[in-house]
């Protein structure tokens, strides 16, 4: 914070004019920076067909509207599968992941050097592996199939869940589970009395937002065989069947938005 | 009763927040903790308890040594020592009576206080208290929705419950106003008298103290410099143990707040 006097009044200024011209050149080298990128990226587009995408969005607009409406009687059954998938997905993770995130928090892991990082350990490779990824893999393992999509959507949970559980659980007010330590309470005891009721609000709300996350991410697993509306989705696309994907993908949307509506419902419920 | 024979804590920071503090605390006796921040209290209280563990030296609570006790006989010599927290430390989310029985914890088996299936003399006990302490008619609000004076009285209740040799009351009335301030510690002092309990109350203000205890225990950094009555805690003391100030005003007020107190 630069002051210096003129004229007998002190001036003040936010930056000196040192820190004003390094901040002029950090800009201006990211601006070369974004025009040489540019360039690159230029360099390697093929213009045509950036040229013809309106064209072509158009004949595939025309093509998918209108959308097949008697298809629906076939689409009862994919997008109840698709919800039962997430909504057996997220319980299967939910279980994984207290325990989990119980290891995992400073506050209340056993041991610093052994447990914990193995707590993490499972929380990072859980969370980056997409779950599409993951259905492929268990499709090679378990079959194709509803199953092999539950438990993909389980273990891909169980790192999300169990990482904002955790930091549920290292925010939580230090003084109440002294309290319950200082009755003579067991170690259970204190867990069940002095933290559980301070996280369950965390609990509900990830339990909720992750389901909502898997409804989305469930709807795809189809592509690669693993069940659900995907399914339809991959076999219509195959054979350039463009209003049934258009119905498809007002299916999805409303099962989203009705999700959505849940989940917002369940969270202020909670708060 | 309670007694601390050189009783020391370092922390890993190299701080000594007690050193070798010696005291003796009989039956039925209320002192209070005076000190300025930072002088050792709540280290004092909590290493009694066992809440921090003490560094070297011994506590004894009627000839036991509480430093040297394996974890499920440290949680049997806790169910001795109730415990009042400066921001009540209430499971806020839980309801007033469930606060009430967690004091019960180091009695019940795991199942059965998971469950709430207290023994009916439990809850006998924790109406009677709540009736005491003139909450019956919230025994079912959440922790959360009371007073900062109603949770200190559940935090009291709680402590009570167990049905304690010795209170150990960290600052009850540091988040109060002065008004309730006086009545919680009216609370505490009469409620020990009932039940001849022994207390250590950690406090700042030292008018309240010298309004309600006999004994005065000054602690400076991590020392005892006065252990007497609440008289003799003279300027010249009082600059000992916080130091320089003007203390004439605060003793002054006292003896005025005494007449007033008289006067209701």
């Amino acid at each position: 914070m630069p002051v210096f006097e003129r004229d007998d009044t002190q001036i003040w200024r936010r930056r000196t004019t040192r820190e004003n011209m390094i901040r002029w050149f950090g800009w201006l080298a990211g601006l070369v920076v974004f025009a040489w990128c540019w360039q690159i990226i230029s360099a390697s587009t093929t213009w045509f067909f950036v040229w013809d995408a309106p064209r072509i969005a158009n004949d595939i607009w025309t093509r998918a509207t209108p959308p097949r409406w008697e298809y629906i009687t076939q689409l009862g059954r994919p997008i109840w599968d698709t919800l039962n998938i997430a909504t057996l997905g997220t319980i299967i993770a939910l279980f994984l992941a207290v325990p989990v995130a119980f290891l995992a928090a400073q506050n209340t892991t056993p041991s610093k050097l052994l447990i914990r990082p193995l707590a993490l350990l499972i929380i990072v490779s859980t969370r980056s592996i997409n779950s599409l990824i993951w259905a492929l893999l268990l499709i090679a393992i378990i079959g194709p199939g509803v199953f092999a999509g539950v438990i993909a959507i389980a273990i891909r949970s169980v790192g999300f869940c169990a990482k904002l559980l955790y930091e549920a659980i290292e925010e939580i007010d230090h003084s109440q589970v002294e309290a319950i330590t200082a009755t003579g309470g067991s170690r259970w005891q204190v867990m069940a009395y002095g933290i559980v009721p301070q996280i369950l609000p965390a609990f509900a709300g990830i339990a909720v937002f992750r389901w909502d996350i898997n409804i989305r991410e469930s709807t795809v697993l189809g592509l690669v065989g693993a069940g659900g509306i995907g399914l339809q989705l991959s076999a219509s696309l195959n054979v350039l069947a463009w209003p049934q994907v258009s119905l498809i993908l007002i299916v999805i949307l409303v099962a989203v938005i009705i999700s959505e509506w849940v989940s917002a419902k369940v969270r202020g419920a909670i708060i | 009763m309670l007694q601390l024979r050189k009783l020391t804590k370092t922390y890993k920071t190299g701080d000594q927040a007690l050193k070798a503090i010696d005291l003796d605390v009989p039956k039925g006796q209320v002192l209070a903790l005076i000190g300025p921040s930072g002088a050792g209290k709540s280290t004092m209280i909590r290493c009694i308890n066992r809440l921090v563990e003490p560094t070297s030296g011994e506590a004894l609570l009627d000839g036991v040594d509480l430093t040297k006790l394996g974890a499920g006989a440290l949680r049997r010599a806790r169910r001795e020592m109730g415990m009042i927290f400066q921001e009540y430390a209430l499971v806020e989310r839980l309801t007033v009576m469930e606060n009430v029985l967690s004091g019960r914890l180091g009695y019940v088996g795991f199942w059965r206080s998971f469950l709430r299936r207290y023994p009916q003399s439990d809850t006998d006990e924790a109406f009677r208290l709540l009736d005491r302490v003139g909450l019956l008619h919230m025994a079912d609000k959440r922790a959360d929705e009371l007073s900062g004076g109603q949770r200190q009285r559940v935090g009291i209740c709680r402590a009570l419950i167990q049905n304690p040799k010795l209170l150990l009351v960290d600052e009850p009335t540091a988040s109060l106003d002065p008004k309730t301030s006086r009545q919680i510690m009216r609370l505490i002092t009469e409620l020990c008298r009932e039940r001849d309990l022994a207390a250590i109350i950690n406090i700042h203000d030292v008018a309240l103290a010298q309004m309600f205890v006999p004994r005065v225990v000054g602690l400076r950094f991590g020392e005892i410099v006065y252990d007497g009555l609440p008289t003799g805690l003279t300027p010249d003391k009082l600059t000992e143990i916080y130091g320089e100030e003007d203390w004439e005003a605060t003793i002054e007020k006292v003896e005025d707040e005494d007449e007033t107190e008289a006067a209701e």
